[in-house]
């Protein structure tokens, strides 16, 4: 089956458009990370489906660095999280700007 | 021992930065100890030194490094010993020493002994490299450090505004003379491409013609500074406003170092004043009306220390008046001995207004002779050589050989003679005033207590040379002993006479002997035990203009401070700070433009972010 570059990369649009609008509205961070998550898929599945329509092997090569960048971000923003919440006593973005001078 | 010369020098400054960084730190006798041992360390040096050069009287250089080294300019750190130099650096550290244990009494209970010690310490070392470089260059800096050290001193109280603006006057009236002498250096620079003081004196007779335009400028130029640092007509103002500081200060200001500068000046450049024979006459004439107003001032002053320091613009008149004639050697033996016995008067002074409750009011002390005796006997020697009383005191032997050259110089004149001689008249006038009216008559208030040793000693010692040190110089006709001018004329040139009867000097010295002893009368006759009501006298308008040492405050406040800043206050929003001001306006406006995004709302700033990738891809794909 052979689906066209045009749809998979209109795929990849959508969802990276979906990604940054909830990352602006949200205002709970880790709906916020989520929107990130989504994007770097986003990203993701443009790079697989021009490897597919090139018959190339980099755009998985690729897939593989951003899931570990994935993990690796996830990790980080989890834990800024759980210090976010230790600090303000809630999830909310707009509460972190304590340093605003 | 000559080898040792940079040592002299470098102790006060040890002693200063020791206090300075270790001070707080040390019990108040390790201080003192410090402050005091390193000065008197320096002035024993000094009479090793002094006693090895009196065999061998070769000037001696010593180079400690090159300072630097730009286009020509290479001025050396080095110290030049010849005999002018050292009967400087000898008062300089001695009379500075004798001071420094005065103070260490003196100042026991103030909360800034330290910082005291600090600053007295800096005021020697500058004052040394003053005298002892052999460029004008380090010259300067040492006159610089001395105005410095000066400022500091006298606003050393400084929690009253008063002694703040004391201090400022001071710094401010000596720099118009500082920017005259900097001039001057430029100019000599200039015309002989080194500001080595030897090269420029062997090389400014062979350059300059007597009396050219630019010897003039230059020698009026060095006058300038000299008239400046060493508070003379009509830079003096600044004289007795010093006396806001304590009086140790006062001592060691008008003995040993900065109002002695401007002497040494001229008497270190004395080649450069022999070329310009106007300006040299000018010293002279600065000198003989400097001697007369002050001394009118000095009449009608009630504060004791107001007395002295009116007095000192007058002595340094006399200095000057010799300077003038050509008298080196006059000049620096009246420095010596002015140097002992004015340090004394004020160190006596400041012992009478400490054990008076800080009363400086003469009025009000009276009678005090039987209860200090040892302030009142040392006192009265020092009043007696600043009187200049024949034969037995040191001033008259320093004093009477300026008023005699005053006439019998071929500079001199019968003009100068009278104001010389007029001068001493008012001088022995004001000094018993001062004497009858602080220790005799009827009491006004008891004395606390009676000064310590380290009070009385420097007393003593320099009663000793007030009265001893006039017998090393005696005029022709009374033992016709020479030391000094003979040690001094190593250096400078020798006065030349016009009369030499010896029969006219004696007709003089008998005048102003008669001068002096009948000026001591008067004032006999005026002050001693008479009923003065001890509140501020009511003065008339004449007696007004002398207290106020002859208005010239008030004439400097019309002619230059008051147009000054009616000038800033018209110009107050001139153009040029105008540009400046935009600036600055433009730069807070971009500031508050910027900061205005730093919201610290990561929503935004994704916001921001996304509308930048947006715009650039846009650019990208649309070019």
């Amino acid at each position: 089956m052979n689906i066209p570059m045009e749809y998979g990369l209109l795929l990849a649009v959508i969802l990276f458009c979906i990604g940054l609008a909830g990352l602006l509205i949200r205002r709970n961070i880790i709906f916020m990370l989520l929107c990130i998550e989504i994007m770097l898929n986003a990203a993701g599945v443009a790079f697989v489906v021009a490897g597919a329509a090139w018959g190339q092997a980099e755009g998985q090569v690729m897939f593989i660095f951003i899931l570990a960048m994935a993990a690796a971000e996830v990790s980080v923003g989890l834990a800024l999280i759980i210090q976010l919440f230790k600090q303000t006593g809630s999830l909310d973005v707009t509460n972190a700007n304590k340093m605003k001078g | 021992m000559k080898e040792l010369l940079w040592l002299i020098v470098t102790l006060p400054f040890a002693g200063a930065l020791i206090l300075a960084f270790g001070g707080r730190k040390f019990p108040h006798a390790v201080s003192a100890i410090i402050g005091v041992g390193s000065v008197s360390l320096s002035a024993i040096l000094t009479l090793l030194v002094g006693f090895e050069f009196l065999g061998d009287t070769t000037p001696f250089l010593q180079v400690a490094w090159q300072w630097f080294d730009v286009y020509g300019l290479s001025p050396d750190i080095a110290f030049r010993l010849d005999t002018v130099s050292l009967i400087f650096i000898f008062i300089i550290t001695f009379v500075g020493a004798l001071i420094h244990l005065y103070s260490a009494e003196f100042m026991w209970k103030d909360e800034g002994f330290v910082r005291f010690f600090v600053f007295m310490n800096l005021f020697i070392g500058l004052m040394l490299i003053l005298v002892l470089a052999d460029n004008l260059l380090l010259l300067y800096l040492g006159w610089e450090g001395v105005g410095l050290c000066s400022y500091l001193l006298i606003g050393y109280w400084y929690k009253d505004p008063k002694n703040g603006y004391a201090a400022r006057k001071a710094f401010i009236v000596t720099r118009i003379g500082d920017a005259a002498l900097a001039v001057s250096f430029y100019i000599l620079f200039m015309t002989f491409n080194t500001l080595n003081i030897q090269d420029i004196l062997t090389a400014a007779p062979g350059t300059w013609s007597l009396g050219s335009g630019i010897a003039m400028a230059t020698a009026f130029l060095l006058l300038g500074g000299a008239v400046g640092k060493s508070a003379q007509l009509p830079l003096q103002t600044w004289l007795p406003d010093a006396m806001a500081a304590p009086s140790p200060v006062s001592a060691l200001l008008h003995a040993a170092t900065m109002v002695t500068a401007g002497v040494y000046l001229i008497a270190r450049t004395h080649v450069l004043f022999e070329i310009a024979p106007t300006a040299q006459h000018t010293v002279a004439i600065i000198g003989a009306a400097t001697l007369i107003i002050a001394g009118m001032s000095a009449l009608y002053q009630h504060d004791i220390k107001k007395v002295l320091a009116y007095s000192t613009i007058s002595q340094i008149g006399y200095m000057f008046l010799a300077l003038g004639l050509g008298a080196w050697s006059a000049a620096l033996f009246h420095f010596m001995i002015h140097a002992f016995f004015k340090a004394l008067l004020f160190l006596g002074a400041g012992a009478v207004i400490s054990v008076m409750r800080d009363e400086h009011n003469m009025f009000k002390m009276g009678g005090l002779w039987k209860k200090l005796p040892i302030i009142f006997w040392t006192f009265l020697i020092a009043s007696a050589s600043l009187s200049a009383l024949p034969l037995i005191t040191a001033g008259y032997y320093s004093k009477d050989k300026i008023i005699w050259l005053a006439f019998a110089s071929d500079k001199g004149s019968v003009g100068l003679w009278l104001a010389a001689i007029v001068g001493a008249f008012i001088t022995a006038l004001y000094t018993f005033r001062m004497v009858f009216l602080t220790f005799f008559g009827k009491p006004h208030a008891e004395p606390t207590h009676r000064p310590g040793w380290m009070i009385t000693i420097p007393l003593m010692v320099l009663a000793f040379f007030s009265f001893a040190g006039g017998f090393i110089e005696l005029p022709q006709n009374m033992g016709n002993l020479t030391l000094v001018s003979d040690f001094v004329e190593k250096t400078l040139p020798v006065a030349t006479l016009s009369v030499l009867q010896p029969f006219t000097e004696l007709i003089f010295q008998i005048i102003s002997s008669i001068v002096a002893i009948g000026a001591v009368f008067l004032a006999y006759i005026l002050f001693f035990n008479k009923p003065f009501p001890a509140a501020e006298p009511q003065r008339n308008a004449v007696q007004r203009f002398f207290f106020k040492g002859w208005d010239f405050d008030l004439l400097y406040d019309k002619v230059i401070v008051t147009p000054m800043i009616f000038l800033a206050m018209i110009n107050k929003k001139d153009i040029i700070d105008q540009f400046y001001t935009g600036l600055a306006c433009i730069t807070r406006q971009l500031n508050a433009l910027l900061s205005a995004t730093q919201n610290g709302q990561l929503r935004w700033y994704a916001m921001v972010v996304a509308a930048g990738a947006i715009i650039i891809l846009t650019i990208i794909f649309f070019p």
